[in-house]
């Protein structure tokens, strides 16, 4: 009736888990009281959880990054404390079978479910304002995808509470994943999980490449657009012909672990290697995935605060599409150490270093963008010099690990640990922080507080490079990763700097939060009354903040680069706005519980999948199916908002913008 | 008091170990290639870095005194530096990393006046088994070598992947279930190092350390005479060796019947039905020996 | 091109230059619709290579086991490869049909199509079933197990598709030729023929070339 699910499966006897469970479920049970209490619930169901409306969806998965950036650096914290005690003599605090989850789940937890959507929430945000349009190609499909995400977030989480996560390092490689190494529900937790979050960021793509290609403001041509709009497209096109190969990799080690095939097992002529392969073959380009936006978002920064255009703009775009495809032809470089061949080798290690040269490209072409501007030191900017002292020693380190020979005494070290955090705290982190300071505004209508925002710069800087530097000596060291225990006490100072680094990060994230709460509570003073606080260049700052739900009233005619500059300058140079339009009815997609209930019925099937209970699986199948069709048969799509309102909403806008054009300085 | 002098001579006490201590010519060609690597890019990285700061500091918008170009934003002569200078670099690195390749190949046999040293490496759960096929006898986590004399490795796995690393001695090498990989290295220097398994491989991982020792030729020769008196490592001996333990103290083999490792590759030796394997002892870890400090 | 003039920027709407495709405005729903799904099955394409690049890679993983020459039956597969690309030929004509808004042709030769469809599948099952009862099953060795997870996964995208067919016919009958209708029969068709052309890979990599003499 339950498969395999007993009452054993609850962590009673591991104190570690069962305190966690039970303060989750506390703050949970907390929150949805608190919640109830106050009535939020159907503005949070019409606002937020069936919204179809991109700025909405894109908060949400903001929220869920930011939610599991706390889970995941709970694990980091938990490693480096293991790491720092079981030194020696000492086995630590975490025995072999739980540190070996928590690494499992840190890697998992901080690639797919913060890194992932922290990025997604951004294209989802500002692309259709960049793009001068109202939503995505396909708004529903959009919440759908969300849903999908946190249904992979929920399941994952669930591991902590019933039964036990994967022990076999974020990749799962096999045969440690297979059934006769990896007997218990961790590795299904794990492979179940991604697989139904893996639907979703494929369905996202598949949303952003049409909106970027088939939906955009008149007279937007591809040079036109953004480059936080290029690097989008880049990194979905690589979601869309990366994540397919995921989900067949997992396929495959599904059907070894359920239904006892032999694709990778040790015995029936399976091949291991083949894995390593398939993997990698999505591995890479995921990387890429993640810091293609994360230049883009660096690149309106550095722009916009700059005072200045990006320079070298095609430069950007070629560079740009040259990383997405070279992304493609570089996984071998995880696996030099397999014993492919000189040539085999060498010719991956080539191809990895020549990926560099773009990515050098994009900082000269950062530093460039400065020269001859007027930098303003808001909190982005720091992110952004931060990130171009940081990546580039990390970039240092990846060209040498694309080296064969020095591969070969460092692959799988703690100096690869140290690479990949660098060039993904330096780059991805970075970004993102900077990215979230720049559009909170937007969003919210209000800015964060900056001293906050400087304050968790440097503890995150700072705390990064404490936590990480040690980590390069160690790999020189003959240091592995993934070690519980540590057998040479001359280590014992290194990581002690180490967890040192990881709790100054710790601030930074406290600080994070505090931030935002601290902002929010005292806003007033720092309200974004124009849309436009940062003198901004794109069209995301044409609209007020926030946005009116259609985004623009009339979808803005674009005219060169940099849309909304130049039409900021005309009008300011004029001394008058363009002329006010005709204004028209706007149909929006109206809200739709397809997403949370579709997600409902894959969490019952794939707990379901995980635990061996089959009829409930059916059920969850069966359940999926049905809200597809119920959806499939609704008549209306759309609701219309009355051109009153739309002029109404516009008008305020005008008025405004009229006011600034008194008040700005005229351009030189 | 002491931990902060520790702080401030650590740094300059980082550089004369593990890989970067090399005592054979393996690491040490792989130390140079890594050193000149470095430097060649320091050279870009370390002036971008100074510059970036530089050009942020002087174009900050109170500095009156820099000029303000707010339509400056393509220059062809810069492209052409700005993708020049990493392409060129990129050209000098790929052609060390290609002839760099080929020279480290793990495959490639040592030049050397004396014969290889054969040894068969199996990685098991998890401890080392190294075979000395010529020798006839084997060792479980205790590797002694022949100084100044190459050793050819073959390697395999009895379960999951793992990796055989000795950092001073240079390039490490997957172990695969069902495979045979090869390696070979030197060890110049007379000594002790530290070897490791380099892959996670599953609870028992972090007590997969072993060591290897360099000793003169004679020394080799008459520490292989004195280990024929051990005992025999035959199948039954191997099926007991094959149950999961860690941080296993070294043991010395007399015997080795001949056919083992092969037997290992073709699967013919599959490890037992381990305590792991059954759903109701999902959280048996393997127990450190008795003696090392425990806290849970 | 040093330096940007400050282009001429009017101040009235709709005077953006029509300098050519996607220049003017975001494409219509008709068009976008289609064109997503088409990366959809793109992406499901990407799928189908991992596959048969697992299934290269383990083409001779007998295990001792059956090999591919042993095991197909070149006419069974005939059969089905002709029930298949009839089928595509018929969804064909159920999209023109569709778009004359003739609502009994359009039944028809959806049910057609569901048919040969059934046919295709059903044939497939039982030559799975021939195997697996012959001790050829996914289980016995990796060249199976990749044969049975390629084949398979084309017959469950069939499978799914026959579920797709029938839930069309109900909403054509209960809703007509609406245009999101309409634009759902355009992506099932798309989905049906990039079927019928994965089926022509597997037929070509797994059953000729695995049955040459």
């Amino acid at each position: 009736m339950f498969g395999r699910l007993t009452w054993e499966a609850i962590p009673l006897t591991e104190p570690i888990p069962l305190i966690t469970s039970l303060v989750v479920i506390l703050a949970i049970g907390a929150a949805v009281v608190w919640v109830t209490v106050k009535g939020w619930w159907p503005y949070l169901w019409n606002e937020y959880i069936t919204s179809t409306d991109h700025k909405r969806i894109g908060i949400m998965y903001f929220v869920l990054g930011l939610v599991m950036l706390i889970r995941g650096f709970a694990d980091a914290i938990m490693m480096r404390a293991q790491q720092m005690f079981a030194v020696g003599a000492s086995q630590g605090y975490l025995p072999p079978e739980h540190y070996n989850q928590i690494f499992t789940a840190h890697g998992t937890i901080m690639i797919f479910f913060v890194a992932m959507p922290l990025v997604i929430s951004f294209m989802n945000f500002v692309v259709p304002l960049q793009l001068g349009v109202r939503d995505v190609a396909f708004p529903t499909m959009n919440n759908v995808s969300f849903w999908l995400t946190a249904s992979g977030v929920l399941l994952t989480n669930l591991s902590l509470f019933i039964g036990e996560y994967a022990r076999t390092g974020w990749l799962g490689f096999p045969p440690l994943s297979e059934q006769q190494f990896s007997p218990g529900v961790g590795v299904d937790y794990y492979l179940v999980a991604l697989q139904i979050a893996g639907v979703g960021t494929v369905l996202t793509a598949v949303n952003f490449v049409t909106t970027i290609l088939k939906t955009r403001a008149p007279g937007m041509s591809y040079l036109r657009m953004p480059v936080f709009c290029w690097t989008t497209l880049a990194a979905n096109l690589l979601i869309l012909a990366a994540f397919p190969v995921l989900t067949a990799t997992y396929a495959m080690l599904m059907l070894d672990r359920y239904l006892g095939f032999h694709f990778f097992t040790n015995d029936g002529g399976g091949n291991s290697m083949l894995y390593m392969n398939l993997i990698w073959v999505w591995g890479h380009p995921e990387v890429y995935i993640l810091i293609l936006p994360a230049f883009g978002i660096y690149s309106e920064v550095v722009s916009t605060f700059s005072g200045k255009p990006l320079f070298g703009y095609r430069s950007m775009v070629f560079a740009t599409l040259a990383i997405c495809i070279i992304s493609f032809c570089v996984w071998l470089h995880h696996f030099f150490t397999m014993g492919a061949g000189a040539d085999v080798n060498a010719i991956f290690g080539i191809a990895s270093m020549i990926i560099a040269v773009p990515t050098g490209v994009k900082i000269f072409n950062w530093l460039f963008t400065m020269y001859g501007g007027r930098v303003r030191f808001n909190v982005p900017m720091y992110w952004t010099i931060g990130f171009m002292l940081t990546f580039v020693i990390g970039g240092l380190t990846g060209v040498l690990l694309a080296m064969p020979p020095v591969d070969f005494l460092v692959h799988n070290s703690l100096f690869l640990i140290a690479h990949f955090h660098q060039v993904i705290i330096g780059g991805v982190v970075f970004a993102i922080m900077a990215g979230y300071t720049y559009w909170f505004p937007k969003a919210f209508g209000f800015t964060l507080d900056e001293r906050l925002g400087k304050a968790i710069f440097w503890c995150w800087f700072i705390g990064f490079h404490l936590a990480f530097m040690p980590l390069y000596v160690l790999g020189f060291w003959g240091g592995t990763r993934r070690l519980q225990h540590i057998a040479d006490p001359t280590w014992q100072p290194w990581l002690d700097v180490a967890f040192v680094g990881a709790l100054l990060i710790g601030l930074g994230i406290v600080l994070t939060v505090v931030q935002l709460l601290y902002s929010i509570k005292t806003r007033d003073r720092r309200l974004d009354t124009t849309g436009d606080p940062w003198d901004g260049r794109t069209l995301e700052w044409l609209t007020l903040s926030p946005p009116p739900h259609f985004n623009f009233a009339v979808l803005p005619d674009v005219h060169g680069e940099e849309a909304y500059w130049t039409r900021k300058q005309t009008a300011l140079r004029e001394e008058k706005l363009i002329e006010e339009p005709d204004y028209k009815a706007i149909e929006m997609p109206v809200n739709t519980p397809t997403g949370v209930i579709v997600a409902f019925f894959a969490s019952l099937c794939g707990f379901a999948l995980i635990w061996y209970i089959w009829w409930l699986a059916i059920v969850g199948l069966v359940g999926a199916f049905a809200v597809l069709v119920w959806y499939a048969w609704r008549d209306e799509h759309e609701h219309i908002i009355p051109a009153d309102e739309v002029a109404q909403l516009e008008r305020e806008r005008r008025r405004i913008r009229k006011e600034q054009i008194q008040t700005w300085p005229r351009p030189a | 008091m002491r931990r902060g002098a520790a702080l401030i001579v650590l740094p300059l006490s980082a550089c004369n170990r593990g890989v970067l201590d090399p005592v054979g010519p393996v690491g040490a060609a792989e130390k140079t290639i890594l050193i000149n690597s470095t430097a060649i890019m320091l050279a870009i990285i370390i002036p971008t870095m100074i510059a970036t700061v530089a050009v942020a500091w002087w174009f900050r918008a109170g500095n009156k005194k820099a000029t303000y170009r707010p339509d400056w934003e393509y220059s062809g002569a810069i492209e052409m530096v700005v993708w020049g200078i990493p392409a060129l670099t990129v050209l000098l690195l790929g052609g060390i990393a290609w002839i760099g390749s080929h020279d480290l190949d793990p495959y490639k046999p040592l030049p050397s006046k004396s014969p290889p040293i054969e040894v068969q490496v199996v990685s098991l759960d998890w401890k080392w088994l190294f075979i000395y096929p010529d020798q006839g006898i084997a060792t479980v986590n205790q590797l002694v070598v022949p100084a100044g004399t190459p050793v050819h490795f073959s390697l395999t796995s009895a379960t999951v992947w793992n990796v055989f690393f000795v950092p001073q001695m240079g390039t490490m090498i997957y172990t695969m279930p069902r495979m045979t990989t090869q390696l070979n290295l030197q060890a110049d220097r007379q000594g002790t190092f530290d070897g490791l398994s380099a892959h996670f491989s599953g609870d028992g991982f972090p007590g997969m350390n072993f060591k290897v020792h360099s000793v003169p030729p004679q020394q080799f020769a008459a520490w292989a005479a004195a280990a024929r008196s051990g005992p025999q490592l035959d199948v039954a001996t191997y099926d007991e060796l094959q149950k999961p333990s860690s941080y296993v103290k070294p043991l010395v083999y007399g015997s080795v019947d001949p056919r083992l490792f092969e037997a290992i590759v073709a699967n013919r030796l599959p490890p037992p039905i381990s305590p792991k394997t059954t759903p109701a002892a999902q959280h048996v870890s393997p127990q450190p020996p008795a003696g090392h400090l425990n806290v849970r | 091109m040093t330096g940007v003039e400050t282009p001429a920027v009017g101040l009235t709407h709709g005077a953006s230059e029509d300098t050519g495709l996607g220049h003017r405005g975001p494409e219509s729903k008709s068009i976008v619709v289609p064109y997503g799904f088409w990366l959809f099955v793109l992406s499901d394409m990407v799928l189908f290579s991992a596959l048969f690049a697992t299934y290269a890679t383990l083409a001779h993983a007998t295990d001792g086991g059956p090999a591919s020459n042993e095991l197909f039956d070149r006419t069974l597969v005939a059969i089905e490869t002709i029930a298949l690309l009839l089928s595509s030929f018929v969804c064909g004509l159920a999209m023109i049909a569709a778009r004359r808004r003739n609502l009994i042709w359009t039944q028809i030769w959806l049910l057609v199509t569901g048919l040969l469809g059934a046919v295709f599948l059903g044939i497939e099952l039982y030559e799975f079933a021939m195997m697996i009862g012959e001790g050829a099953g996914p289980q016995r060795s990796a060249f199976l197990s990749a044969f049975f997870t390629l084949v398979g996964c084309h017959g469950a995208h069939v499978t799914a598709g026959l579920l797709w067919i029938g839930t069309m016919m109900a909403q054509f009958w209960a809703k007509g030729f609406q245009p999101h209708i309409m634009r759902r029969m355009m992506c099932l068709s798309i989905f049906w023929h990039a079927l019928d052309i994965i089926w022509v890979a597997i037929f070509t990599i797994v059953y000729l070339m695995g049955t040459l003499p």
